[in-house]
């Protein structure tokens, strides 16, 4: 088993929600609710989930853009929090980058191309202008921008070209740990297999870890190793991306792979079955008692709406369904 | 999702002469007029004492409110006529633009400064210093200018500095206003997100990332407040706390030519045509320069 890069423990994050005048809190959003964990190095970890079950929150809390409600995030060991600004500084921004989901809004507009991928460099280096400018051209190269792309506006490329863009602004430090919060999920059709693809093959090339975040199970089944499931700020099912898809256990993900393959009517040959997903996830301020999916599950039963499930090893993989006993 | 090919499109298809070069040069005269324009009134308030054909400050009761050379029972020695001391109105509108513009861009870039800087630090960094940021622009929005200006102008007593204290000591509130929305709404947008996990520090952030996005309403309120800045100057000449006679403003030269519009219009009326062509070259170099700024309108 390769060595683990990082590591979610038990993470939590509550937003408050405030009203009136005097910002009364007088709620909270469970936005992340106890997850657990591990990216392996060199390897691709995906979270998937529908919209609003708390994966960009998870993106942000290792990112530092968002301080956790509770939990841990252990890096090489460590845990982030207790690292001192110093530490962070050097041993874990720069290590840890990320590519945005939308490139048409991840990029400063007022700045040319050689100055948003060269901006990491100008931050944490001492390196000249014209060295940043060299490593900048060096860097656009690998993702497959021409040089005379350096002097250019954001504007002036397409969105695939900009998630290009994104990519190299990501490479500039050597991170170990790319987070991909939907990387190719605004882009048209036709570019996300080149998008993904050169991320496979910077992935080998630097022995880069992805964390993947995605809501669609096709996406990810070609690039991650290893996949959790999310539903409502919590994970349902995780393990092997392989085997998932094989095998899978929880009722949430065998409706997420039957929705990612219905692609076309006449896909839904007579043979496979078709779970359809009806209704809204409930809201995270006020999730469902017992197993968080009851209310929206086929199979649920009396006991699903009581009891919390624990999370259990089944085969290879893991499951939190109390239909695995 | 389909926005792709369509964005590339128009950058590749960059227009060159041909169908729009009439619409071209049309473009390119709304901001070469006003240009120039604004270079020939500072050039003219630089060098006014070799311009000006007669001192702006000479009475001559014997030639009072003399009517402009072009008009019947004028005289070439006073191009624009004479005001109701006998003064020269052309020497006086080319001295009056050293003390208008002056003190327009002067109040200018102590407002605009002032509040950018308290602006961007405000929406930026948020908390406590917002907090008191803001009450003070309150404050300084709510209180009344005029009854400052004449305070200032009873403690300082009238002139030059006293007008732009006085105009700068509220003005910047407006500008820290606009400047702290938007830097809200760019606080909170991707690339600040990109920039702190590239290890951007606040300062760095403020200054590459807010300033460069906040330019366009910034560039619009400067070149709006050209004109509003003279207005306001004439504003407190006409109540007696501007600059003090006798030396020329545009805006004193008007409310003194105010009594007499009926026998002499032309004592108010070039002056106020300069404030005119300001106020207007104003709105149109602002445009200009905010497309000049902005590399998204760059090369149309
Ligand atoms: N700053 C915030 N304040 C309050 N609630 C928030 C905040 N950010 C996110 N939330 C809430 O937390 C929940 C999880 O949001 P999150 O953005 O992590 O979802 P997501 O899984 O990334 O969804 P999507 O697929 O739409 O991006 C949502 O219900 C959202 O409304
Ligand atoms: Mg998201």
């Amino acid at each position: 088993m390769a060595e683990v890069l990082l590591e979610a423990r038990d993470i939590v994050k509550h937003y408050p929600v405030t009203r009136g005048l005097l910002q009364r809190t007088v709620g909270w959003v469970r936005a992340v609710d106890g997850v657990s964990f591990t990216v392996e190095q060199g390897k691709t970890f995906s979270l998937v989930g529908e919209s609003g079950a708390g994966k960009t929150t998870i993106a942000k809390a290792i990112l530092l853009l968002e301080r956790l409600t509770s939990g841990n995030i252990l890096f090489e060991g460590k845990d982030v929090y207790k690292f001192s600004a110093a530490q962070l500084k050097t041993g874990y921004r720069p290590k840890v980058q990320s590519v945005q989901q939308n490139p048409w809004s991840s990029m400063n507009p007022r700045m040319r191309v050689r100055d948003i991928v060269g901006e990491p460099l100008f931050v944490n280096t001492k390196q000249p202008k014209k060295e940043v400018y060299d490593n900048v051209s060096k860097l656009l190269d690998q993702v497959g921008i021409g040089a005379e792309g350096m002097t250019r506006y954001p504007h002036e490329f397409s969105g695939g070209q900009r998630q290009r863009i994104a990519v190299a602004r990501a490479l500039a430090l050597h991170p170990n740990l790319l987070v991909l919060d939907e990387p190719v999920s605004a882009l048209d059709v036709s570019i996300r297999a080149q998008i993904m693809n050169l991320l496979k093959d910077l992935q080998t090339q630097f022995n880069l870890s992805y964390i993947v975040i995605a809501h669609n199970l096709a996406t990810v089944r070609y690039m991650s190793h290893g996949v959790a499931i999310m539903y409502l700020g919590q994970l349902v099912e995780y393990g092997d991306t392989e085997e998932l898809f094989k095998n899978p256990l929880h009722p949430y993900t065998r409706a997420l792979i039957s929705a990612s393959q219905l692609t076309l009517p006449e896909d839904a040959k007579d043979g496979a079955k078709q779970i359809i997903l009806t209704g809204e996830m409930p809201s995270p301020l006020n999730p469902p008692p017992g197993c968080r999916f009851h209310t929206r599950c086929a199979e649920a039963g009396e006991l699903c709406s009581k009891e919390i499930p624990d999370m259990r090893q089944v085969g290879k993989n893991y499951v939190k369904c109390h239909h695995y006993k | 999702m389909t926005v792709a090919p369509n964005i590339e499109a128009k950058t590749t298809n960059k227009r060159k002469g041909g169908v729009s070069r009439w619409s071209r040069i049309m473009k390119n005269l709304t901001f070469i007029i006003p240009l120039s324009i604004f270079i020939i009134l500072i050039l003219t308030s630089i060098f006014a004492p070799f311009i000006a054909p007669h001192d702006p400050e000479a009475t001559s009761l014997t030639e009072r409110r003399l009517p402009p050379a072009f008009i019947e029972g004028g005289s070439t020695k006073y191009l624009l006529g004479t005001d109701s001391l006998g003064r020269d109105v052309l020497s006086r509108v080319i001295y009056g633009a050293r003390v208008s513009l002056s003190v327009s861009l002067m109040v200018i870039a102590i407002t605009a400064g002032i509040g950018t800087l308290m602006g961007i630090a405000s929406g930026y960094l948020g908390g406590r210093i917002d907090g008191f940021l803001m009450r003070v622009v309150d404050i300084a929005m709510s209180f009344p200018g005029l009854v400052l200006a004449m305070l200032l102008a009873v403690a300082l007593g009238p002139g030059f500095f006293t007008v732009v204290i006085a105009l700068s000591a509220l003005g910047w509130a407006g500008y820290a206003r606009l400047i702290r929305g938007e830097t809200l709404r760019i606080r909170n947008s991707d690339f600040v997100a990109q920039a702190r996990i590239s290890g951007a520090s606040s300062w760095r952030i403020m200054l590459r990332h807010i300033f460069p996005n906040v330019l366009n309403p910034l560039i619009i309120i400067m070149t709006l407040a050209v004109g509003m800045m003279i207005l306001a100057e004439s504003g407190m000449s006409y109540l007696g706390i501007g600059i003090p006679p006798p030396t020329p403003s545009w805006g004193s030269m008007v409310s003194d030519g105010r009594n007499d519009l009926d026998v002499a219009w032309w004592i108010s009326t070039f002056p106020g045509i300069c404030i005119g062509l300001v106020v207007l070259s104003g709105n149109f170099l602002g445009d200009w320069l905010r497309d000049k700024m902005d590399p998204r309108l760059r090369q149309l």
